[in-house]
């Protein structure tokens, strides 16, 4: 039998065969893929300045052969701008989602393996924090916040300082449930005699934290943060939508929907392309995440 | 000449909800250098808790030094800080645990928790310890060695571990290795090839070896000097030679004879000691062992015995001397 001298399968390959399992990660997995070219490729076709140009004598033109998704209130080709406020969008859920592993993971770790008093202080304060309404704190650190920080030029591009403000004010709101997850992790991990058997060889602190038990937790923090990456962009547009968000000229899928709302009936255009956009980006990393944990914990059910 | 290590007065206690856990009370040995010293008693009566109270691998709280002095080349481990003692785990005193199955990180491969221990010490870079692990495994014999170091502990088994487990704790060459029963795990051929390795890697790099069990047979073969533990207590220690051929105290006398022998008859039914050993958390005002012992007086009931010496090198804490 040639299965049976087949070499054994390594973490990867299993891992591999078990997301492959599940069709829905897979689409989602393609979808993104897609959405990626789409704002990155995208910048091939149109410059960042035709996304921004406005020309009021083009206002609210629906579809057609020269701007294939229609114009907005003032004139800015939607497409171009969908384009543009991908990448923003996207690189604000990417980056939110770093702000907040890196806050999560260090309060949980710092709780879990320390214990005693700084477990008790840390998790005190993350309750506290879960305690406040997440939006009402982001509006309220978004309107305290915004327009405080310049603009940012990169790569020959510049930034709204706002998209600054919103990635921060987004990771320091949604690290908790993060940090909790990690500090149960550890607090289980620490106690096997592996961590014992470190110590033992006298494995300096930092080192039996960071390489001996964070892999070992890897699974639980891998899914979240995708599924974080998906409420960062979702977020993002609503603060955006309510007009405290990433400010104009500067596009993002959320501030393309403000204003959106005058028009609902008589522009649709104005709303069903971002509006779908970002619908299908939250679907399919929520997607990718529920595969991703099918795959990475033994335990689930879905093999 | 002054022993390599010297245990004066050690106590730990566990503080816990139900109450305080006296694990080990005020304990006193030394090591000489090259010297093997053993361990034995039954389980929870402080065998591994005094040992890991020396590495400074007691969880505290609950648990707590609460007296004594371990003097490592006439300094003692007990007021060193966390970053001092950093340096002495695994560098001057390794140790080797029970399960080898438990003891590997599963995520992390068997070269590199090897060569983690060489680059923390011996200031190597990762390379090179890569390179030595590779080594080390050979020496434990560990065949293709450099190939196994990129595998994960579940592709090896049991014995393999265990002797993996060797490597990683002679990496540095320590001048002290502490194995907490290190067979326990294993089946008995591995025992025997486990315990023949530790002679040989002994002898080969000249440390001191202390070897806790609770299988009085290993130790027979194995060590120089004996201790017997009981509920926190060593309540006999001596030669080897002498603890098995002339035991004094009635518990060590009552272990060498449960002990299974081939030269019994097969219907013939295990001796045992009969009782269970004492309540940590409410140790007895005397004798921790006056309740099964077979020679009690009416003095051991009220008043604990100490150590006195009844040979050179032997010593008993009994009132009776059998």
């Amino acid at each position: 039998m040639t299965e049976e001298e087949a070499p054994p399968l390594t973490l990867r390959e299993l891992f591999w065969r078990r997301f492959r399992r599940h069709k829905m990660a897979l689409f989602g997995l393609a979808t993104l893929f897609l959405l990626v070219i789409y704002s990155v490729g995208g910048t091939l076709f149109f410059t960042e300045a035709y996304a921004n140009r406005t020309d009021t004598a083009m206002r609210l033109q629906p579809p057609s052969h020269e701007h294939p998704f229609g114009t907005d209130t003032v004139g800015r080709d939607i497409l171009a701008r969908t384009i543009y406020g991908g990448q923003i969008s996207l690189l604000i859920g990417l980056t939110a989602m770093l702000v907040e592993v890196v806050i999560g993971v260090t309060v949980g770790a710092l709780a879990g393996y320390y214990g005693r008093w700084l477990d008790s202080l840390l998790m005190r304060f993350t309750e506290a924090m879960l305690n406040i309404p997440q939006l009402f704190l982001l509006l309220v650190m978004a309107k305290f916040f915004g327009g405080r920080v310049p603009n940012i030029t990169l790569f020959g591009r510049t930034f709204s300082g706002s998209v600054v403000v919103i990635v921060l004010i987004i990771g320091a709101t949604s690290w908790m449930y993060l940090a909790r997850i990690v500090r149960a992790e550890f607090l289980s991990i620490k106690e096997n005699e592996y961590i014992l058997a470190a110590r033992a060889t006298g494995t300096p602190t930092g080192q039996i934290i960071f390489q001996h038990i964070l892999p070992n937790a890897i699974a639980p923090i891998v899914v979240s943060a995708t599924l974080s990456v998906a409420n960062a962009i979702t977020l993002e547009a609503y603060i955006s939508f309510l007009g405290l968000g990433v400010q104009p000229p500067t596009a993002t899928w959320g501030n393309m929907l403000e204003g959106a709302y005058n028009y609902i009936e008589t522009a649709p255009w104005l709303w069903i392309f971002p509006g779908t956009l970002i619908v299908l980006t939250v679907l399919s990393i929520n997607f990718v995440g529920d595969g991703l944990r099918d795959a990475l914990d033994p335990r689930s059910l879905a093999r | 000449m002054a022993p390599l290590l010297d245990v004066r007065d050690l106590t730990v206690r566990f503080y816990t909800l139900d109450g305080v856990v006296h694990a080990v009370n005020g304990i006193s040995y030394t090591l000489n250098e090259g010297e093997t010293l053993g361990i034995v008693g039954e389980s929870g009566c402080g065998k591994s808790v005094s040992v890991l109270a020396l590495m400074r691998l007691i969880p505290e709280p609950p648990g707590k030094i609460e007296a004594g002095q371990a003097l490592y080349r006439g300094e003692d481990l007990l007021q060193l800080t966390e970053e001092q003692m950093e340096q002495v785990r695994g560098k001057e005193i390794a140790m080797v645990f029970q399960d080898p199955m438990t003891a590997f990180n599963p995520v992390l491969t068997i070269g590199r928790q090897i060569a983690e221990t060489l680059v923390t010490h011996m200031g190597m870079s990762w390379k090179e310890a890569y390179g030595r692990a590779a080594e080390l495994l050979t020496m434990v014999g560990i065949p293709q060695a450099a190939e196994r170091c990129k595998d994960y502990p579940h592709q090896f088994s049991g014995g393999m571990r265990q002797r993996a487990m060797l490597a990683m704790a002679l990496a540095c060459n320590p001048s002290i290795l502490i194995a907490d029963e290190p067979t326990t795990a294993l089946d008995v051929t591995i025992q025997a090839q486990i315990i023949d390795l530790v002679k040989r890697l002994r002898d080969q790099l000249g440390m001191s070896v202390i070897w806790i069990t609770h299988d009085l047979g290993i130790i027979a073969g194995l060590a120089e000097r004996v201790l017997v533990m009981y509920a926190g207590f060593i309540v006999e220690k001596g030669r080897v030679d002498d603890i098995y051929g002339d035991p004094r105290h009635p518990y060590t006398l009552a272990l060498l004879r449960s002990l299974p022998r081939v030269d019994r008859s097969i219907g013939d039914r295990l001796v045992t000691i009969g009782g269970l050993p004492p309540d940590l958390l409410r140790l007895p005002e005397g004798c921790p062992f006056a309740p099964r012992c077979a020679f009690v007086q009416e003095r051991c009931r009220y008043e604990r015995p100490s150590l006195r010496p009844v040979g050179p090198e032997h010593e008993i804490a009994c009132w009776v001397d059998v």
